[in-house]
């Protein structure tokens, strides 16, 4: 559904060129959720931006629904909604008309776009509110009506450049709802920008991008796998004991303090419950913990995913619009 | 990752249906930022309002101001003639310049709803619909020239206050000569907006283009018998004759023939609309 070759993009700035999007490749299938994974300024919004058609690449090109973004981007538009980063909408007009502009503007007749703003409306729970003007809207109820703006058309690949970025936790756990229930109906493949882990955990495949290259992909599970295995902590009263049977099976520990035992073990779910029953001492407490995407990022690049104090990551960050 | 597969043809759409296709969905981009333009402006009643009363307090003030004070301070007698057939005083004199103002400042600054639009964000929901950047540049100019239009019809209500006979027929010519004016007027101002990021910046380049214009233009005062400088400014600015236009058929008094008015402004809005169209084929 997304082929992407070789893209590539060099913005010029006062102090010289810098390289925002460095030869990415990669390819997203027809109907999966697909994440794109990175501290600001990796370059994620600025892939986005030439995958729908704003930015030209410097080189390289990409396919989107059989259609070439560099060679038809009139029909790469058309193939593709877009719920931005920034809000987008107009708040001089209500919700209705916002959606009512964008039907005309993709050329919907009119029973159809009045079929899919009632039903857009309806899943973004916005319909009371549809006759209001959109600046009297709190940031999640503008964020929803973006949400329904981008759909209004059908589109096959929905672009949602940091969905959720600013909302409360409650507005975000609706958001992916929605998310999933698109992806469920109407087939549209999604690809989305997020510098949340808790999020990319939702997407079947993750892109990881770092300082303009794609520096990983693959599942989230097989991402975590390449950072190590399964944590378990163990606390007891007989630490010497323990070691000794972690040895006897061939397990080493990474740390033993007073009382607590770390070590590691490759498919932790598994492993607990048989340990814990023949275990020849007694445990006070048992805890497994997983690497997260978290990890990933930090054993990929060196840096937490949140990490401030990033010079060149702010420039960018600065000419990603 | 990397990607060593040959590319894949691309898909060609039939060429009939990509043509016709294309054209619809350019034609529906014009019309739908059109009807917004105008929609937002019907909505904004203090911005008409605004727009209404600057031209009349010129008229009123200004008009008469000058009319009956200078000729008394500087010794000559008020209406010891008429200035042309058709002109009884000053105040006939500069109604139609005051329209075609009206004209100017509402096409320039309805360019600034560009800068606007990209400043709310709205501006990239135009530029990622599937019409060209083209449709976007016509169908903000259509906009800002129908709503100049409609608020230079709203000037035609101090006609019978002047003395001004307006039949239907001419009200009914006017409707188009507004509109021409307005357009390539408004093309200028989306030119220049196209390209600017700042609002205060577009206020002050625009105060600096639309003043000089509107003082050149003979909207004020007669344009013989100036300086030679000013007679050639005078002649090079395109307003000049789309208030001689305007004077034509407004009070039937004009220094240079309709046709040529109208062939100045054509020339001026079609340049301006190429230098609009190109601001936003190389926007980002």
């Amino acid at each position: 559904m997304i082929d992407v070759r070789h893209l590539h993009r060099v913005f010029r700035t006062k102090k010289g060129t810098v390289t925002a999007v460095n030869d990415v490749s990669f390819t997203v299938e027809r109907g999966e959720i697909f994440g794109f994974l990175g501290p600001n300024g990796a370059g994620k919004t600025t892939t986005i931006g030439m995958l729908c058609t704003l930015l030209r690449p410097t080189s390289g090109t990409a396919i989107l629904n059989g259609f070439d973004i560099v060679k038809q981007p009139h029909y790469v538009r058309k193939s593709i909604g877009l719920v931005f980063q920034d809000p987008s909408l107009d708040e001089r007009l209500t919700a209705r008309e916002n959606l009512e502009f964008h039907a005309r503007l993709y050329r919907l007749p009119k029973d159809l776009a009045r079929e899919r703003i009632d039903r857009m409306l309806e899943m973004v729970e916005l319909v009371s509110r549809q006759d209001d003007l959109v600046k009297n809207f709190s940031g999640g109820m503008k964020r929803r009506l973006e949400i329904a703006r981008g759909l209004i058309h059908h589109p096959r690949i929905l672009f949602l450049d940091e969905p959720t970025l600013g909302l409360d936790p409650q507005t975000r756990v609706c958001i992916w709802d929605y998310i999933h229930q698109l992806q469920r109906e109407e087939q549209v493949t999604i690809f989305l920008t997020t510098h949340y882990m808790e999020e990319a955990e939702h997407c079947r495949h993750i892109g990881v991008m770092d300082y303009g290259k794609l520096i990983g992909l693959d599942t989230p599970e097989g991402l975590k796998k390449t950072v190590g295995e399964d944590r378990i902590t163990m606390t007891t009263l007989h630490v010497k004991q323990a070691t000794a049977y972690l040895a006897s099976r061939g397990l080493s520990p990474l740390g033993v303090r007073e009382r607590e035992v770390v070590f590691e073990v490759q498919n932790g779910e598994a492993f607990l419950p048989s340990f814990v029953k023949q275990a020849p001492f007694d445990m006070l407490t048992i805890n497994l913990t997983r690497p997260t995407l978290e990890d990933v990022f930090l054993r990929m690049t060196g840096r937490t995913l949140r990490g401030e104090g990033d010079p060149v990551g702010a420039a960018r960050s600065g000419r990603r619009r | 990752m990397s990607d060593t597969r040959e590319p894949a043809p691309l898909p060609s759409p039939a060429v009939a249906d990509m043509i016709s296709s294309r054209w619809l969905d350019n034609l529906a981009g014009v019309y739908t930022i059109w009807l917004r333009e105008v929609r937002k402006f019907w909505r904004d009643r203090p911005r008409i309002i605004g727009a209404t009363v600057q031209p009349a307090l010129f008229l009123l003030l200004l008009g008469t101001g000058i009319g009956q004070g200078i000729p008394r301070a500087f010794g000559v007698e008020p209406a010891a003639r008429s200035f042309a057939p058709g002109v009884p005083n000053y105040l006939t004199y500069i109604y139609p310049g005051i329209i075609a103002m009206t004209l100017l400042f509402t096409s320039v600054f309805s360019a600034i709803s560009i800068i606007w639009d990209r400043e709310i964000g709205f501006l990239k929901e135009v530029m990622v619909a599937p019409i060209s950047r083209s449709a976007v540049a016509i169908g903000k100019t259509l906009g800002g020239s129908t709503v100049a239009m409609l608020q230079g019809c709203l000037m035609l209500l101090f006609a019978p206050f002047l003395h001004v006979a307006l039949s239907w027929g001419t009200m009914l010519a006017l409707l188009p000569l507004l509109l021409y004016i307005s357009f390539s007027l408004t093309a200028m101002g989306i030119a220049a907006a196209a390209r600017m990021r700042s609002m205060q910046g577009f206020t002050v380049i625009m105060n600096f283009l639309t003043l000089p214009m509107f003082f050149l233009s003979g909207a004020m005062f007669p344009i013989d018998g100036l300086p030679r400088w000013m007679t050639v400014l005078v002649t090079l600015n395109p307003l000049t004759y789309g208030v001689d236009a305007l004077r034509s058929v407004v009070i039937g008094f004009h220094q240079y023939g309709v046709l040529q008015d109208l062939l100045v402004m054509g020339v001026f809005g079609v340049a301006m609309l190429g230098l609009a169209v190109m601001g936003f084929e190389s926007h980002e």
